[in-house]
């Protein structure tokens, strides 16, 4: 089982510079892939979920071209070989 | 069908005429299409530009702004000479002499609650290239408020979105993003930065967008997003439905338009401004600096902007790692903090005075510092 999470480079100032996360631990739900998120990045996990672990209102989490908001949120499951793609409003014209 | 264009738009337009799906009725179509531009700044540029140059018959352009040497890196509507002109006056001559068959209406306003419904009801198609979020929820509301088609582009450092919204049965931008980030958590591209290209490739796909809507061919990004990001040179497309709880577009409950720097959690909107930290000029810093009195200055920057000039005796603590370095802060004494323009560091005040500091921020930034105080700090 193997994911990978791609991050908006809004936020590489908290992953220390990576913009992609590949995951090889059992990550059956989205929920899991955040928490595994959270233990390396704390500070982008801050960014993407509030303090009580819902995700932000300007942050959509896709999973392949679906968003989590229209599937089963955060317990969208997760099957080998997904992408979970983070994307946050960015505001510049 | 007779045919009404003259010989020089024949001649003008003979890539478009030979082209199936666009040919002579396509290009009359083209040619009645009123088209509004929110902004003429980085996406604006490009979009004016092309549609200028395909023959949109009105073009209409809200902007407030004028032109600064610091835009010229990435919007190309103006040039050196424009510099301190309205943008609405050197896009005006720039697309006359690019088509002369263009009529420009000119909205030297800012859009407001007040005056967007009567500015957009008059065009088909918006093109919303604006550089904040209360103007894009506000230009949001506006077209799913009259049926306007919303083409969408966002840029910030090397990254872009675009998406039509508003268009059919497709979703609006309140469907994708129900609510603003929280201010300070989403830095603007004068904050973060830009890579300039980035706006030409955005606003070229607006412009191509808008043209599909006029001209009824293709499948638009309505429904869609797409993702852009440069540096890695991927584009991707994700899903982006209907919301039928959409107080916008599908419970309808907005009816009216709201004051949207309040929505955003902006100073200066009807929110309570926060009045927990103090607020200081580069002009009484100086003196304050000068006078050697006991606070802390916090150059709350990145880098590479504190490598082009800094004030004297301000240590470096990028907004992004202030918070771990609060606990290391000397809680005895007041804080100052500064950045570029007193945006970001006006939520490091913010920050700091929620953990319980004595925080101050310096109004308008090292910029208003190179005016006022010390003009040997280059502007940036």
């Amino acid at each position: 089982m193997a994911v990978s999470v791609v991050l908006p480079r809004a936020l590489l100032t908290y992953s220390r510079g990576s913009s992609t996360l590949q995951l090889e631990t059992r990550c059956t739900t989205v929920a899991d892939a955040l928490a595994e998120l959270g233990r390396r990045w704390p500070a982008v996990l801050d960014r993407v979920v509030t303090e009580q672990g819902d995700v932000r209102e300007h942050v959509n989490i896709f999973v392949g071209e679906e968003s989590i908001r229209f599937a089963s949120g955060l317990a969208t499951p997760l099957h080998d070989g997904d992408t979970i793609m983070i994307v946050a409003a960015v505001s510049g014209g | 069908m007779s045919i009404d264009l003259s010989h020089d738009e024949l001649l003008r337009y003979s890539r478009h005429l030979i082209l199936p799906d666009v040919e002579l009725e396509g290009q009359k179509r083209i040619r009645n299409a009123r088209v509004l531009l929110i902004g003429a700044g980085g996406l604006g540029s490009p979009t004016a530009l092309y549609l200028a140059a395909a023959g949109v018959g009105t073009l209409g352009i809200v902007d407030f702004d004028t032109v600064d040497l610091s835009n010229l890196q990435r919007q190309v509507l103006h040039g050196t000479s424009d510099v301190g002109r309205p943008k609405i006056d050197s896009a005006r001559d720039r697309i006359v002499d690019l088509n002369p068959h263009v009529i420009v209406e000119t909205h030297r306003v800012q859009l407001t609650s007040a005056n967007a419904l009567e500015i957009l009801g008059a065009y088909d198609i918006i093109v919303d290239g604006t550089d904040n979020f209360p103007t894009r929820y506000l230009v949001n509301d506006a077209c799913v408020m009259l049926g306007k088609p919303n083409v969408y582009g966002s840029i910030f450092r090397f990254e872009g979105q675009a998406s039509v919204f508003s268009s059919g049965d497709g979703p609006c931008y309140r469907c994708l993003f129900p609510h603003p980030p929280p201010p300070g958590l989403v830095p603007s591209c004068a904050e973060g930065g830009v890579l300039g290209v980035l706006p030409g490739l955005v606003g070229t796909i607006q412009a191509t967008e808008t043209l599909k809507l006029i001209l009824g061919i293709g499948d638009t990004l309505a429904g869609r997003l797409l993702l852009i990001d440069t540096l890695g040179m991927r584009f991707h497309t994700v899903k982006v439905p209907r919301d039928p709880k959409c107080p916008a577009c599908g419970t309808r409950e907005i009816t009216e338009l709201v004051d949207y720097e309040a929505f955003c959690g902006m100073p200066g909107g009807t929110m309570a401004k926060d009045e927990t930290f103090g607020e200081i000029t580069p002009r009484d810093l100086a003196k304050r600096l000068a006078a050697h009195e006991d606070f802390t200055l916090l150059d709350v920057r990145e880098p590479y902007e504190w490598k082009l000039g800094r004030i004297e005796g301000a240590r470096l603590v990028p907004l992004g790692t202030l918070e771990d370095e609060i606990p290391k802060l000397d809680a005895s004494r007041e804080i100052v903090v500064y950045c570029r323009s007193g945006k970001r560091s006006e939520t490091a005040a913010r920050q700091l005075a929620a953990a319980g500091l004595r925080a101050t921020n310096v109004v308008g930034g090292i910029l208003r510092w190179s005016d006022e105080v010390d003009p040997s700090i280059p502007k940036y």
